[in-house]
């Protein structure tokens, strides 16, 4: 493999690693668990850098931390890490079952949540989920903190508001599933090809305290738009319905006459995903209503 | 420069190190712990498994700095001195160990799986090494050692290999003996090309094509040359001897000099004392094209206004027009009750062995090792490697030493020449020794793959079944340069009735330059491609007759006494009957429903179905080519013997069938054996790993080499101890001579001590074969497979998913259970693959899969459970009966598959890898035939 970075920094902290980036004024890049961005580097779709700064080793980075009903999860949390959290296996359990399906064991023992929201695709699997969830993100530019709805960080495929040689992502963060709340997800594969889901569906539902309608619903599927989008029809349809058949029938409709997925070259064709559409929501929305009804969670397909 | 403290093995390391290094780089170049192989480094092979503070990482792409101050194992860290550890051992016991390159990787990841699971189940393994991938094997074994290895480890007697029925053995032909190679395969120690250096060593790089087609017009190395430590730039004016090569025709420049025919072909090499020198020079090397139209498909390529590839070549692009032509095809379709006509395409396919190519050249004199210029390589043909760099070079071929060194997978790949003229050429212009390592990207782009073909395929029975007539079309895509494809297309076409009696044959080929990548030899070679086409005709046969897909198979089987198509009587040995009830028994005892066997049912939204297909396959090159191997065979006083030959194992273990053979001859222990395999100053010649010959060509060159030495050997303890020669016996390693026993070694002392050489070398010709259209033998032996496939379609998706695969396999004669049954099942899922995952595409001469992240090959996750069956009907001139094995279980699973979709789901597939998005829209609009694949979703 050719020489891709010349020195290789690993700061302890946050501000520790702003500056290091400032200093080398665009001549070094972040780096989480680099399984996507070597092999940009390798493959001369980014340019070789004088200097790589490891984020991983910063402590409030790699941690997952519940504070009330919220839950923090660094940015340089690693997909194995996040995937054997009882506490989000349990009330953020879409998030476990799309971050269990991205890549094999050894990718997923390094590549991180925040590397792959900053790589930005808008097939993402964790990114789906966290859409789902509702999540925000926490990032440093120019100097300070801030957070953000995640969905404000996406720009355009592969693009977000990060430029990795000056900003950092710190921090996710969503409200945990509490009574009567639940979340699924499931993606369609191809097995030929690149290993970017065909199409994926996460779904997040409350059901009433005392009957089974819906009270309120988030649905991410992608990749439909060129970011990661809410399927805003999809959650109309149900907020307020009786949880049953029809009603999932009732979301495919919608979901059918507002989504409008395209052909991608080698991956699906716009008729394949549109007959998917109806599939994932048939396979998620019950997960998840029994899920939110009955209140345990078991991850699904993990590792698959 | 940064400095690090790491801990690798129980040792703690602290030293300076460069810190752009990835820590597979760390510890295979600081280190020198070659153990751990690169695949890829595309964090998609996960051979490069280490474990990083217990957890396994993609040890190619990680960088070393990420590793301070942690515990890192490797596999060189497991065995406890001479002690293997419980999954070293298991993975020899229970065949998991083959070509040996990714066995570290599976290795390591199944050591971290035991460490938090000590019982894992089946779907447990599968999660974990999900994305590590063998593609010998086919997994069932790799599950099978995990298993084994798990219940050492808890304490529980480890299992033993569960060999299959095979007729009763002899004192080593028959055993499940394992290769002699096993222990440092499992422990790291294994040495394959890029894992030696020698002092001095230089960078070699290629200059490859980014065109299709294009005349070149000028070559500039004059910059290149300029760059600080670049020692040589070469291009074809600069190549002493022919600029040409080819293992068929000699059409295929080793630097291009007029014209580049395909993305990929070489136009100038680099060599320099480091990567980034010669990257830099490869930069500034000049090339000025003059782009040409370009030929992007052999049907096009044969039409008036395709621009023409070789100019020199008579037929224009057509490289070959292949015909059989056998009874009255007229007649025979006249006398049809039904013909079904039908046309399929299969894709370009990529071996995908897990080691890219890599040649080390050694230039003449460098030292006292190297009198001559060496190459070190895998190769699987040592011998036409030194004819042809030879011929490059333009010294004798005597004066060119191959030397081969392990092999990781070669799967008919890496039968041409890789880098073996240009490091040649290298090492020569700079006096050192020059390492060419190719990345998995340009191995992708530039190595001759399985011909994309289109088949036409009319078939004409009577209505009870019986076959009359086959007329068949098929364009082969052979790429820019000749490689195998008329050979290879040869055999499609013979071998285009199928393994079934058929009177009446018109089978016309057109293999055909075009500017895609070259095409040539891959384990099946043409016979995988036209056997999707006869066997899934069969079943649409069945279908229009209402006959039972075994049925029809079993009217029409060839069998001791019929003629095939090229009019060849097969006069013994041909199985596929008894292949066909075993596996029928086998299926029909399937308990599928209260109902009794079904070939298809439903539950709920998955659709279930069994699928059937025979295939047969020649042992040997055939049509007429002299097909001859030369094996030595040395004893020594010690009572150990040596077997050499130039026959080259990828893993398939023809190193442990000669050392068998060898032993049996010699009424010696296998363990007293030793072999020297692939260098062509120190081993005679075995011809070429191909055509499923080695284990009976060199297998008999073996037998006949090792029993000349006994006789010697018998002759001389006659003498010496004066008894009569018939009634001295070899067993054990010892001479039983009138009641008492000696050492063989002691009588190897006695040989030397009267001037005789313990060793006998013999050159053994496999019976003569007659070329295509002479009528007669065109092959020496066949051997013939029927697989039954059960698949499981998901409705809504269209996710296919093989659950089992049944086969029954007639090979003559097991040498060596265990390894003949790693071969059908690695066959098989590589055939698994090449139904339901793999593709190598090409847009008009532009590749797209040219990385392991485009080309799927099947995981252990798609592995399906095998049950194989071995079938034994002796060919009498094979040794003890064996023919070949290495291709036939690749042939016929893809039909098999193919035709299980169909039962599943009354959609009938013709165009490979079956698309699941053309499979869900074809059941929407109610169609039930697909002739689109997913390169047809743009």
């Amino acid at each position: 493999m050719k020489k891709l970075w010349n020195e290789y920094h690993t700061p302890q902290t946050v501000e520790e690693a702003s500056a290091l980036l400032a200093s080398y004024a665009g001549a070094a890049r972040v780096i989480a668990g680099g399984t996507d961005l070597i092999l940009e580097m390798e493959q001369g779709h980014k340019p070789p850098v004088a200097a790589l700064v490891d984020v991983t080793a910063i402590q409030e980075l790699t941690t997952i931390r519940q504070e009330g009903e919220l839950v923090t999860v660094g940015a340089g949390v690693t997909h194995t890490q996040l995937v054997g959290s009882t506490l989000l296996a349990a009330r953020a359990t879409c998030l476990v079952e799309s971050c269990g399906v991205v890549g094999g064991p050894q990718v997923r023992n390094v590549a991180t949540l925040g590397g792959n929201i900053a790589h930005a695709l808008p097939a993402a699997d964790g990114t789906t989920s966290l859409m789902a969830l509702d999540a925000e993100a926490e990032i440093a530019q120019h100097g300070t903190r801030r957070w953000l709805p995640l969905v404000e960080l996406f720009s355009g495929p592969g693009q977000s508001l990060l430029d990795s040689t000056r900003d950092l992502l710190l921090n996710v963060r969503f409200r945990l599933a509490g009574p009567r709340e639940a979340s699924a997800f499931k993606r369609i594969m191809r097995p030929q090809g690149v290993a970017l889901p065909v199409l994926g569906c996460a779904v997040w539902l409350r059901l009433a305290p005392d009957s089974l309608a819906v009270e309120d619903a988030r649905v991410c599927i992608s990749p439909v738009a060129p970011v990661p989008a809410r399927a805003t029809e999809v959650e109309a349809a149900l907020r307020g319905q009786p949880f049953c058949e029809a009603l999932v029938e009732a979301a495919v409709e919608a979901g059918r006459a507002s989504l409008h997925p395209r052909t991608s070259k080698y991956r699906a064709t716009a008729e394949y995903r549109t007959e998917m559409i109806d599939v994932l929501l048939r396979r998620t929305l019950p997960l998840a209503f029994e899920r939110a009804r009955t209140g345990v969670a078991i991850p699904e397909g993990v590792g698959m | 420069m940064a400095w690090i403290t790491i801990t690798v093995n129980g040792e703690r390391i602290e030293r300076e190190v460069d810190p752009s290094r990835t820590l597979a780089q760390f510890l295979r170049l600081d280190l020198g712990l070659t153990g751990t192989k690169i695949g890829c480094e595309e964090a998609e092979c996960g051979i490069c498994t280490v474990q990083v503070n217990g957890t396994p990482v993609d040890s190619c792409i990680y960088p070393l700095m990420k590793a301070r101050n942690a515990e890192v194992v490797t596999i060189e860290g497991l065995a406890t001195g001479e002690k293997l550890h419980p999954l070293q051992e298991a993975f020899i016991e229970q065949g998991a160990v083959q070509c040996g390159y990714c066995t570290p990787g599976l290795i390591m990841n199944a050591k971290a799986l035991l460490e938090r699971n000590p019982d894992p189940t089946d779907h447990d393994i599968r999660v974990a090494l999900k994305d590590t991938f063998c593609r010998c094997t086919g997994y069932m074994a790799v599950r099978r050692a995990i298993h084994a290895a798990a219940a050492a480890q808890r304490g529980e007697p480890m299992p033993a290999y569960p060999a299959p029925t095979t007729v009763e053995p002899l004192e080593v032909i028959g055993q499940n003996v394992d290769r002699p190679e096993s222990v440092a395969k499992v422990t790291g120690a294994a040495k394959f090309t890029d894992d030696y250096g020698f002092p001095g060593m230089l960078y070699g790089l290629t200059l490859r094509s980014p065109h299709p087609h294009a005349r070149v017009l000028r070559v500039d190395t004059g910059q290149a040359k300029a760059v600080p430590g670049v020692r040589a730039v070469l291009c074809h004016e600069d190549i002493p001897g022919r600029n040409i090569h080819g293992l068929v025709y000699l059409d295929w420049p080793c630097l291009a000099g007029d014209k580049v025919r395909y993305v990929g072909d070489p136009v100038a090499i680099v060599a320099a004392d480091t990567e980034e020198a010669a990257r830099q020079a490869l930069d500034l090397i000049e090339v000025q094209y003059e782009v040409l139209g370009t030929v992007g498909d052999p049907v096009y390529a044969r039409t008036p206004e395709a621009p023409v590839i070789h100019e020199e070549w008579e037929t224009g692009n057509l490289l070959k027009h292949i015909k059989v032509r056998h009874g009255d095809i007229e007649r025979g379709f006249a006398e049809a009750d039904v013909i079904i006509e039908r046309t399929y395409r299969t894709p370009t396919i990529e071996h995908a062995y897990l080691e890219p190519e890599c040649s080390i050249g050694v230039p003449a004199g460098y030292d006292a090792e190297h009198e001559k210029i060496t190459i070190y390589v895998g190769s699987q043909i040592p011998y036409q490697d030194r004819n042809q760099v030879a011929l490059i070079l333009g010294v004798a071929d005597e004066d060119v030493r191959i030397r081969g060194t392990l092999i990781g997978g070669g799967f008919g790949g890496k039968e041409d020449l890789a880098a073996q003229a240009h490091v040649a050429l290298l090492a020569q212009a700079t006096g050192r020794p020059v390492k060419m390592l190719y990345t998995r990207h340009e191995s992708l782009l530039f190595h001759p793959k399985r011909h994309a073909t289109v088949i036409r395929m009319k078939t004409g029975a009577k209505r009870d079944g019986t076959l009359v007539a086959v007329e068949a079309e098929l364009y082969g895509d052979g790429g820019a340069y000749a490689s195998l494809s008329d050979k290879v297309m040869t055999r499609a076409t013979t071998h285009a009735t199928g393994p079934y009696v058929v009177p009446n044959a018109k089978i016309d080929c057109y293999a055909m330059y075009t500017n895609n990548v070259p095409s040539g030899a891959f384990r099946g070679f043409g016979v995988t491609q036209s056997a999707f086409a006869v066997e899934s005709n069969m079943d649409i046969l069945a279908e229009t007759l209402g006959i039972d897909p075994l049925e029809l198979r079993r009217k029409n089987a060839q069998r001791v006494g019929v003629m095939t198509a090229t009019g060849q009587t097969l006069r013994e040995s041909a199985g596929l009957l008894e292949t066909i009830e075993k596996v029928e028994a086998d299926v029909r005892s399937e308990d599928t429903s209260s109902h009794g066997f079904r070939w298809s049912w439903r539950e709920g939204n998955r659709a279930f179905g069994w699928g059937i297909a025979c295939a047969y396959k020649n042992t040997g090159l055939g049509g007429g080519a002299p097909d001859k191997s030369a094996v030595e065979v040395e004893a020594f006083e010690d009572s150990t013997a040596e077997v050499r030959t130039a026959a080259a194992d990828l893993g398939q273990g023809i190193g442990m069938v000669v050392a068998q053979v060898a032993a049996q001859e010699l009424g010696m222990p296998y363990s007293s054996m030793r072999v020297l395999l692939c260098d062509t100053d120190l081993t005679p010649n075995g011809g070429p790993t191909t055509a499923s010959r080695q284990t009976f060509v060199t297998g008999n060159a073996a037998r006949m080499a090792a029993s000349t030495l006994r006789e010697a050997l018998r002759s001389t303890a006659a003498e010496h101890y004066n008894v009569p020669p018939e009634q001295i016996r070899f067993e054990e390693g010892l001479m039983r001579i009138n009641g008492h026993s000696v050492p063989l070694g002691e009588v190897v002392g006695v040989m030397k001590a009267n001037g005789l050489q313990p060793r006998a070398t013999f050159e053994y010709m496999a019976p003569v074969t007659q070329p295509l259209g002479t009528g007669g033998d065109m092959h020496f032996a066949f051997s013939y497979a029927t697989q039954a496939a059960l698949v499981e379609v998901d409705l809504e998706t269209g996710a296919v998913h093989v659950h089992r695969v049944i086969a029954g396999t007639d090979v003559g004669r097991a040498i060596n259970p265990k390894s003949l049954q790693g071969q059908i099942e690695g066959g098989i899922v590589m055939a698994l693959g090449n139904c339901l995952t793999e593709q190598y595409i090409i847009e008009n001469g532009q590749p797209w899969s040219t990385l392991f992240a485009r080309y799927k090959m099947p995981s252990i996750k798609h592995a399906p459970e095998i049950t194989s069956h071995i079938i034994e009907h002796p060919s009498s001139d094979g040794p003890y009966g064996a023919k070949g094995v290495g291709e036939i279980p690749s042939i016929n699973t893809t039909p098999a598959i193919a035709n299980a979709i169909y039962h599943a789901t009354g959609v009938r597939v013709f165009s490979i890898p079956v698309d699941q998005d053309a499979l869900v829209r074809a059941l929407r609009r109610g169609d039930r035939e697909i002739y689109t694949t997913w390169s047809d979703v743009r």
